[in-house]
């Protein structure tokens, strides 16, 4: 079975993010780019399932701009046989990412796509169920587990309420919740067969897919500074506290 | 503080950077602070290198190594400190096995090199300064006579780190008595000492407590019988093995003290951004931002020159002077970090829970080793300026 396993550049989770001085985006310049950290984990997963000997096949999968080459050779370090970058300026919205996804899900015919379940710099938690959706496969996310047996991954999914398992028919769309697995580190001699395997350049136009993104950010803002907090010196207090100046209760 | 390396880096040097860093994120401070509290080894993150493949990076692929250039192995000891892990515990596993790769013959080699790369030999012992021949190598004066199919060696040396840590030592020792040799630089020869089979009476290791954590010992030679086999290129030879392999040592320090300075800086840019005294950040006072920002260019300057130093190493030209200049310059571009750091805590420079002054006083280590700023000076004031030689 091939793995389809889409993989994002984001900015660095370490990074302290700023607002852009235009106020309509975050500043990328000069600021430390990594893959997604959900994505580690999808690939993590898929490497694990070739070594059990259920995937035969890993295509990690990048779309953005020439620098997601970087992403897709960690990802061939940790372990995919091979890359795709889906190469636009063009800013990508789920919607967009789900559709060329959907297009080379078409062309590899992969028996299952694993992703993370959403990318640190927008937070959307989308693009796996539009995947999911345009191809009319089950999806399984928010994987905390999954198994694969007779054709049939059962996913143990992290709910708000607790644990859920389903059980998906391949072909399937699983993404991955941060307890899935732990990433490994790529070795020194990993990274220099990465620097061999192969990666395939193309462009949302050969996908038959126009990126261009359907929804306008208006503005991009800091948070709002949190006040420093107050100690209480009783239940009393708080109490009071709470009703009076909170008026929560 | 913005990350420093920021041009987009398709070189294998991006990917170095970022596992390495991922790597020693499983080896914080807590991690060393224990360590250094009872003078222990790394064991654990010394382990994890060497299983990533990453202390066998200059080892040609055909001995199990990556064939790397120095810059990748003077990244990852970089991206090692900045982390602010210690690489001293292992740096030397990356380079001494130079002189072997060099100047050894093809048995030694294939004996050595593929256990060395894959981490199953340790050879990070480096046995040349002696209690009276420190900056003047040729002074040494530990013995080794040939006696049928064997050396007998006798002698002393001190500040062998890693002696205890290592399967191998990389040793120099006299062969032909000083008087009797034609140039001064003759006489001495290199041997590949597998100190496993000798250990006990005919050699002795005893540890030396430092101000660091640096697992350094002295070590004695007793009659001290090895093959002749160990013997690494022709005898005599041995001075000019080990000048040759001094230029990438430099580089290699100089680089961890740039990774050094790194860290420094960031902490003390972290927290003269947050500390707050009479109403607002300390960073706000130039006061306090002058000493980070100085050191900061200075680092910079010094860190041209490493990778000055190293792209002459990889053209394979003559880097003498520049290797030199970039380990003094990266060595005091650390200490002025280190300082500044030291400064802008105030007194929680001190406490040890902030790693600040484990860093500081590993980090004192190059300006006087593997050689002191002094002699880089006559150095170049000799070599590169023309002035009388001073020593
Ligand atoms: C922690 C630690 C680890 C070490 N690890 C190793 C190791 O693994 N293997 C190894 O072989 N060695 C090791 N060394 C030894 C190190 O290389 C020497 O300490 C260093 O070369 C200086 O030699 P010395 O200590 O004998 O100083 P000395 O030679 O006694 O010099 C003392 C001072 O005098 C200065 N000086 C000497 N001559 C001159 C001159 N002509 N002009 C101006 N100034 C001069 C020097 O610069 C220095 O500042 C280590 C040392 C330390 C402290
Ligand atoms: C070992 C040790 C023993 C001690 N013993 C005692 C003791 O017995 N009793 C006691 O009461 N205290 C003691 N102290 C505390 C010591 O007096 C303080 O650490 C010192 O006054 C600095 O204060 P701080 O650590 O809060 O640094 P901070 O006030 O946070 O200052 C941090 C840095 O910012 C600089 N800075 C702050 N404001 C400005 C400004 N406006 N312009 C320019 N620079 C500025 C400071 O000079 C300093 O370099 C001790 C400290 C240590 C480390």
């Amino acid at each position: 079975m091939k793995l389809l396993v889409p993989v994002k550049r984001v900015v660095d989770y370490n990074v302290k993010v700023r607002v852009k001085s235009d106020g309509m985006g975050v500043e990328t310049a000069g600021v430390k780019m990594s893959m997604n950290p959900f994505d580690e984990i999808a690939i993590e997963e898929a490497v694990r399932l070739k070594e059990k000997g259920i995937a035969s096949e890993i295509i990690a999968v990048s779309m953005g701009i020439a620098a997601c080459q970087e992403t897709i050779r960690t990802a061939l370090a940790m372990g995919a046989d091979r890359g795709i970058l889906v190469e636009t300026d063009v800013e990508l919205q789920p919607l967009a990412v789900a559709k060329m996804l959907k297009a080379l899900v078409d062309k590899e015919q992969p028996g299952m796509v694993i992703m993370g379940k959403q990318a640190i710099d927008d937070d959307m938690n989308a693009t796996g169920q539009m995947l999911a959706a345009l191809l009319g496969w089950p999806q399984g996310t928010f994987a905390s587990k999954l198994d694969i047996a007779d054709g049939t991954a059962t996913v143990i999914r992290e709910i708000d309420g607790g644990l859920e398992t389903v059980a998906l028919t391949l072909p399937a769309v699983v993404t991955a919740d941060l307890r899935l697995n732990e990433p490994r580190y790529a070795s020194l001699p990993n990274i220099m067969k990465a620097r061999k395997k192969p990666i395939e350049t193309i462009k949302p136009a050969d996908l038959g897919v126009d990126p261009a993104p359907r929804l306008t950010t208006l503005k991009v803002v800091e948070p709002a500074k949190r006040k420093a907090g107050v100690k209480v010196a009783n239940v009393a207090e708080l109490v009071a506290k709470l009703r009076n100046e909170a008026k929560v209760i | 503080m913005n990350d420093l390396v920021q041009p987009i880096d398709l070189s294998p040097h991006a990917a170095i950077r970022n596992e390495v860093r991922k790597l020693c994120a499983a080896f914080p401070g807590s991690y060393w602070r224990a360590l250094d509290r009872d003078n222990l080894y790394p064991e654990a993150f010394v382990r994890a290198l060497a299983e990533g493949g990453w202390l066998a990076a200059l080892i040609p692929e055909e001995y199990g190594g990556s064939g790397l250039t120095l810059s990748s192995a003077a990244a990852i000891l970089e991206e090692i400190q900045r982390a602010g892990c210690n690489g001293a515990a292992c740096h030397a596993q990356m380079y001494i096995m130079g002189a072997l790769l060099r100047h050894g013959n093809a048995a030694q080699k294939a004996e050595y090199l593929p256990k060395i790369a894959s981490g199953a030999l340790r050879l990070q012992a480096f046995g040349v300064t002696e209690p009276s021949s420190g900056t003047d190598t040729l002074a040494l004066q530990t013995t080794a006579r040939r006696d049928g199919d064997e050396y007998v060696v006798n002698g002393q040396k001190i500040w062998t780190s890693r002696a205890e840590h290592s399967d191998l030592m990389l040793l120099l020792a006299r062969t032909t008595p000083r008087e009797e040799v034609q140039k001064r630089t003759d006489g001495l020869s290199v041997f590949l000492l597998d100190m496993r089979a000798v250990r006990g009476s005919q050699l002795t290791i005893r540890p030396i407590r430092t101000m660091m954590n640096h697992a350094t010992t002295e070590v004695f030679f007793d009659h001290m019988r090895i093959p002749a086999t160990a013997l690494i290129g022709e005898e005599g030879e041995g001075f000019r093995y080990i000048l040759s392999g001094m230029n990438a040592e430099r580089i290699l320090i100089a680089a961890e003290c740039i990774g050094d300075a790194k860290w420094f800086t960031e902490k003390s840019t972290n927290y003269a951004n947050e500390r707050v005294v009479f109403g607002r950040p300390i960073g706000q006072n130039q006061g306090v931002q002058f000493p980070i920002a100085k050191a900061y260019a200075r680092m910079r300057a010094a860190e041209l020159m490493v990778e000055r130093a190293a792209a002459l190493f990889e053209a394979g030209q003559d880097c003498g002077a520049e290797a030199n200049i970039a380990k003094m310059l990266a060595a005091e571009a650390s200490w002025e970090a280190a300082e500044a750091c030291v400064q802008t805590h105030g007194g929680f420079g001190f406490a040890e829970e902030y790693d600040i002054e484990r860093k500081f006083r590993e980090t004192r280590l190059y300006q006087v080793a593997p050689i002191s700023t002094n002699l880089i000076l006559s150095y170049l004031a000799e070599h590169v300026l023309g002035l009388p030689r001073s020593y």
